[in-house]
């Protein structure tokens, strides 16, 4: 095996696997995917975050803008805290609504945000005032068998 | 039952000396590994023999693993109608963990031991002390360009694994069963997260490239030199290197994938 | 440059040098004093003390697992004495760091029993190594080298094979080339006749005389070939149970009435190396049933 065939192989070798790993990287993952440009901090408090986990997306009318970056308990308000990063690009008013919303029927929960319609934006590190918990299947369940039964009480009295 | 725990007493002390000496020998492959980048040749040739004589087992293995990932992905997602996820589902498996996986348990059995047999013949034929009675360090000539050779090798191998894996699964999907080419690969894109997928996959194929470079070229140096300790060293090199590959992605997938 | 003219003139003509005495006047190139050395619980040198003067070849011999193998592999610093002084021109080679262990080494020059050819390279490949790795030289001065020390050992014709190709006997020879590549001041021979055919045998045994002379190097030759030795030897040293059981020139060996000596020059079964290994009363083996 002479010197410059070897070489050759390696060379070809190299170049293929590194083919492979730009393969990988751009059509199978999504590099575009996580370009979130200069992003700041938000916070938004909950009642109930439900099954919202950190990495969770943040999406504004279905796109994703942010990430949650922290999910915390506040012991004093008795509340969870939310802490999630969005790109720099997009701004957004005080009034903003915060929800945790299910992606399809049985997915992933993500914040999706719903922007108000006051003239002055949240800064960094401002909390989301207004905020929606995530909807329990446990309770809407116990609520309509509530309803269902507070129904029947009433149905024989007619 | 006095003997069976003394043996086993004497086996644990083994192997916490022997991962001492392994340990130190692993140093001391860093501390000479200089040569191994000055006079490249050397890696290089280690690199043809170690990488691309696998380049053959490790396509063929990538396009079955990914051929049967796709049939039987799909054969359980269109129960509950998600046969669109196909893409996600052969992406995710391979990219995560068969990729570096298995790529790393093959290269283990065709590289590592080829390697670990190459040392210790050396051995047996007294080439490495002749070396060092010529005042060559065979650590710095021999075992170091083997070494970085595999480390080298096995990120490269497990990305062409996975990404034929990829392709097999697609070949089966689109092409064979008739899953929408459209979903498959937008539906992929947006599940593989480059950094938290494939870049911890890289990372785990890179420690496994690691682990068993340093298994095969310990085993060869160490060997008992005949002709059967040879043949021993070679067995502990594909054992011990599955072993520790299994137990290290168990390790890594715990604080890489937290759910 | 002029001692390598000297070895190729060395192989077209033998002058037998004229004979030196032992207790030459200079310094001993190597010198073993009181040495002691085991493998963990097993003492294979008891107390060994001989010396290799300047310009001499001297053999060691002994029966097999005697330790001579352990001797050589004590002066060149691949194992450590547990007792006693091993000394290679005048430094202590227990004493000396990596590095001042490897530039000894490279004055030192060792033929193994087998040869230990790298197989992954040519002959010549083989036999540049050593120049390839210690010196700078340019690549036509080290083909010339090398087809000098080839064809002080005759086998410059045999530079593009490669070691599996070659007979038991060449191979040994290239290993030869190898080990004198760098003009070494000192040589050592681990059995260096065994398994040879009658030819190769006076080949090597004539090489290893005049390249010590040609080179003004100092030979040691471990093996237990006698005859052989006999002839191109300066001096003799018996090892038997660790010590030095018998010394002297091949004339005083020859002549030797000492029993140990008497019974490996004259290859006698039995004598004060026994030929039955220890075991109990034969009468009683027999007629006791299985011992």
């Amino acid at each position: 095996m002479s010197r410059t065939t070897l070489d050759l192989w390696v060379g070809v070798f190299v170049a293929m696997g590194i083919a492979a790993l730009l393969f990988l990287a751009l059509k199978v993952g999504s590099i575009s995917g996580s370009d979130i440009q200069s992003p700041y901090t938000l916070i938004a408090r909950f009642d109930n975050i439900g099954g919202l986990k950190a990495r969770a997306p943040v999406k504004v009318a279905g796109v994703l803008v942010g990430r949650v970056a922290e999910i915390r308990y506040d012991n004093e308000r008795f509340q969870a805290e939310v802490v999630f990063t969005v790109d720099g690009r997009y701004k957004f008013p005080t009034d903003t609504f915060a929800n945790i919303l299910t992606s399809g029927l049985l997915g992933e929960q993500y914040v999706g945000l719903d922007p108000g319609g006051e003239d002055k934006l949240l800064a960094p590190g401002d909390v989301i005032k207004k905020t929606q918990s995530a909807v329990v299947l446990e309770k809407l369940i116990s609520q309509f068998m509530f309803n269902k039964a507070a129904e029947g009480d009433t149905a024989p009295a007619k | 039952m006095v003997g069976a725990i003394r043996r086993l007493g004497t086996l644990f002390v083994n192997g916490i000396w022997q991962l001492g000496f392994i340990t130190r020998f692993f140093w001391l492959i860093l501390v000479y590994s200089g040569q191994s980048f000055t006079r490249l040749h050397l890696t290089l040739r280690e690199l043809y023999f170690s990488g691309v004589m696998s380049l053959l087992i490790i396509l063929v293995s990538g396009l079955f693993v990914g051929l049967v990932l796709g049939l039987q992905g799909y054969e359980t997602l269109q129960r509950y109608g998600a046969s669109d996820s196909l893409g996600t589902l052969v992406a995710l498996s391979l990219v995560r963990e068969l990729g570096p996986v298995v790529a790393g348990l093959l290269f283990a059995s065709r590289a590592g031991s080829a390697v670990t047999a190459e040392i210790g013949l050396m051995k047996v034929t007294e080439q490495l002390k002749a070396m060092d009675m010529m005042a060559v360090s065979p650590i710095a000539r021999v075992v170091a360009p083997r070494f970085w050779g595999g480390v080298i090798s096995m990120p490269l191998l497990a990305a062409l694994f996975s990404a034929m894996g990829v392709f097999g699964g697609w070949l089966i999907g689109v092409v064979a069963i008739g899953v929408d080419d459209g979903a498959f690969w937008s539906q992929m894109q947006s599940a593989v997260d480059f950094r938290y997928d494939v870049l911890n996959g890289v990372i785990k194929s890179c420690v496994f490239g690691v682990a068993v470079a340093l298994i095969a070229v310990f085993e060869g140096y160490d060997c008992v030199p005949t002709a059967e300790g040879v043949s021993r060293a070679i067995t502990r090199t594909v054992v011990s290197s599955a072993l520790a590959i299994l137990a290290l992605d168990f390790v890594m997938t715990s604080f890489m994938f937290r759910g | 440059m002029a001692v390598l003219l000297h070895v190729t003139q060395a192989s077209l003509c033998y002058n037998p040098p004229p004979a030196l005495q032992h207790n030459s006047m200079s310094e001993p190139l190597v010198r073993l004093e009181n040495v002691r050395f085991a493998y963990g619980e097993r003492t294979i040198l008891r107390d060994i003390s001989l010396s290799i003067p300047r310009g001499q070849v001297v053999a060691i011999m002994g029966g097999s697992g005697s330790g001579k193998t352990t001797l050589l592999r004590l002066i060149g610093g691949q194992e450590r004495a547990v007792g006693g002084r091993v000394t290679v021109d005048g430094q202590d080679v227990a004493g000396l760091g990596r590095d001042a262990l490897y530039a000894l080494r490279r004055r030192m020059g060792m033929l193994f029993q087998f040869g230990a050819l790298f197989t992954d390279m040519t002959v010549f490949d083989n036999v540049a190594s050593p120049l390839r790795e210690h010196t700078d030289l340019p690549p036509e001065l080290i083909n010339d080298l090398v087809m000098m020390k080839l064809h002080a050992v005759g086998l410059r014709g045999a530079a593009r094979l490669m070691p599996g190709e070659l007979s038991g006997g060449m191979a040994r020879r290239v290993a030869l080339a190898r080990t004198i590549a760098l003009d070494p001041m000192l040589l050592m021979y681990d059995e260096p006749f065994t398994g040879l055919d009658p030819i190769s045998l006076g080949v090597i045994g004539q090489l290893i005389r005049r390249l010590n002379d040609a080179l003004g190097a100092s030979s040691v030759i471990v093996t237990h070939d006698i005859q052989e030795s006999l002839q191109i030897v300066d001096y003799i040293y018996f090892i038997s149970e660790g010590r030095v059981a018998a010394e002297g020139t091949p004339e005083a060996i020859r002549n030797s009435t000492d029993p140990f000596v008497h019974q490996f020059v004259h290859a006698e079964a039995d004598g004060p190396v026994p030929f039955h290994y220890p075991a109990g009363d034969y009468a009683t083996a027999l007629v006791g049933g299985a011992g």
